[in-house]
């Protein structure tokens, strides 16, 4: 045991390395206040457009690549970066392998955060879809990425368990995967300080986009949040996954079938009609491992359902899964290319993308959070339970109305565009579908902005807990003790 | 599709190398006993707890700890 006798030489050496975790928890909860409420305008400036002020960077156009990037990469980001640092350790008994350069991934990833922030208003745009950032900011990423995936893959080679729990797969492939779909996508030939072109050009670039937006969603936005899923509901459950040998499977076969679902972002495009099947039958095949680890996760309180009731951490947890069980039915069947035919282009899009975005990617980060923040400050609960309950029903409550308005636009958007009169010209044209959507836009941004006050609930309750608890170094162990 | 020449032979190479590390785990012995490897991360919740608090039960439990460590 050589890092034992290291260890021991050295008492600091046995201390988790819970600063980064700290900063990353606190990043998310600011970012997620910001994000979500440049969504709030934004869906309000799609309702009543002279939001926009004529101002160009308040515009729409700006602000909405803004809210995806704050959401997506600042607060899901920051998430992500909180929980693998905490899981990785804990989950192998031992510090993280270079803290420093792991506090080094912090500032960095703020920098990006910000610089994203000031560049897209200002219009500087690569105009890829979640990939919008100029290609300085672009290096930047990529340079902490590749610090990000020294940190965890140096902390996993030096676990004091043989065994690597399943919370280390999913963080692992996520790591991986973003930097290949990061580094592919964003191959580019700058021609100024902030202006840069695609490497691809026309149906290429679209196929390089979607196999990079398809799979980011994947990644980031699926096997990323599992990992925070297979470590935090057990331990905030107290009991173990349902079935460890299903998250294996379930491990595996996402892994395995994923790549391949992101042509169906491109049905009815010049896209080879056999590249649109193949990404439409892949993403069928998906229904399966993403029901199998629904149902795994959720059945981890088989047997002692009360705790749904008492605990509003765990309503957050369980019912990210109903929602995650709900988007991945949802996205294999309006990959089917005659319900695309219905639904691309229209708002029912937008529906899903948030069914995932708010209830999935947003509860388990937020029950997630609630976990970890108390305990990154010597508590074991954070400063108000009835809080944590307040955010949940608020925020549930925002998530039904946004997305059924979404559904429900998007259906009637869908069926109005295709409508033909019997001399068999379009029965609407296109703003009056526009006019029809408008009490659905309203619906909407009622729905958004409840679940930003929850979120700002959330923020007042993490403070308060921040005020009444204190640092302490945690100790690793026990494997320690016996060695 | 000039992208499809990339995008192919790279997720055939992706998944040589999936299938590359699956192999590694399962002869590193990754999938052995897996059930009780999902109740482990309960074994190192005595550290989270308040400091005076953790020591106590760490000091009750020592010696159920279960002694799985690299060894060497």
């Amino acid at each position: 045991m050589t890092h034992a006798a290291g260890n021991r030489a050295n008492p600091g050496a046995m201390e988790y390395s819970d600063t980064v975790v700290r900063w990353f928890a606190l990043a998310t909860i600011v970012w997620g206040v910001v994000g979500m409420l440049v969504g709030v305008i934004i869906a309000a400036q799609l309702t009543w457009p002279e939001l926009n002020f004529n101002v160009p960077w308040l515009s729409y156009g700006r602000l909405r690549p803004l809210h995806t990037n704050a959401v997506i990469f600042a607060f899901g980001g920051c998430a992500l970066f909180a929980t693998s640092y905490h899981v990785v350790q804990r989950t192998n008994q031992t510090r993280l392998f270079m803290p420093r350069l792991a506090m080094f991934t912090f500032v960095m990833w703020q920098l990006v955060i910000v610089s994203a922030a000031i560049s897209l208003p200002l219009g500087y745009t690569s105009g890829k879809e979640y990939a919008e950032l100029e290609w300085p900011i672009d290096i930047a990423i990529a340079v902490t990425w590749v610090s990000y995936a020294v940190v965890f893959f140096g902390t996993i080679g030096r676990r004091q368990v043989r065994h690597i729990y399943v919370a280390n797969w999913f963080f692992g492939a996520f790591i991986i995967a973003v930097a290949l779909l990061h580094i592919v996508n964003s191959a580019q030939v700058p021609y100024s300080a902030m202006k840069s072109y695609s490497a691809y050009a026309g149906v290429q670039d679209a196929m390089i986009q979607w196999w990079y937006g398809h799979n980011a969603v994947g990644f980031f936005l699926t096997a990323g949040f599992l990992g925070m899923m297979y470590y935090y509901i057990p331990k905030q459950a107290d009991r173990p996954v349902y079935s460890y040998r299903l998250s294996i499977v379930h491990f595996w076969a996402l892994i395995f079938t994923y790549m391949w679902a992101g042509p169906h972002h491109l049905h009815y495009t010049a896209l080879p009609d056999w590249a649109q099947s193949i990404g439409m039958v892949f993403s069928l095949i998906l229904l399966a491992p993403s029901w199998g680890g629904m149902i795994n996760g959720i059945m981890t309180l088989s047997g002692a359902w009360h705790k749904l009731r008492d605990d509003p951490i765990l309503k957050f947890l369980i019912v990210s899964l109903s929602f995650y069980g709900m988007s991945t039915f949802e996205g294999p069947m309006m990959s089917i290319k005659t319900v695309n035919a219905l639904s691309h282009y229209t708002d029912w899009t937008i529906g899903h993308v948030h069914s995932g975005a708010l209830g999935w990617v947003g509860f388990i980060s937020m029950g997630s959070m609630y976990y970890l923040i108390p305990r990154m400050h010597g508590r074991t609960e954070m400063y108000s339970r009835r809080a944590i309950e307040l955010h949940f029903w608020v925020a549930t409550v925002g998530i039904v109305l946004y997305i059924a308005a979404m559904w429900i636009a998007g259906v009637m958007q869908g069926l109005m565009w295709r409508a033909v009169s019997p001399e068999g010209t379009l029965s609407y044209s296109f703003v009056e579908s526009v006019k029809a959507t408008y009490p659905f836009y309203v619906i909407r941004f009622l729905g958004g902005l409840l679940y930003l006050g929850g979120m700002v609930v959330m923020a007042w309750n993490v403070i308060k807990t921040i005020q009444v608890g204190q640092v302490t170094s945690v100790r690793v162990l026990p494997s320690m003790a016996h060695a | 599709m000039e992208s499809l020449y990339l995008l192919v032979p790279m997720s055939v190479g992706l998944i040589l190398m999936i299938l590359g590390v699956f192999a590694w785990a399962l002869h590193a012995g990754q999938f052995d006993e897996l059930e009780q490897e999902g109740a482990r991360i309960f074994e190192t919740d005595r550290p989270e707890l308040d400091q005076a608090q953790g020591d106590a039960q760490r000091l009750r439990e020592k010696s159920t700890t279960s002694n799985k460590t690299i060894d060497g």
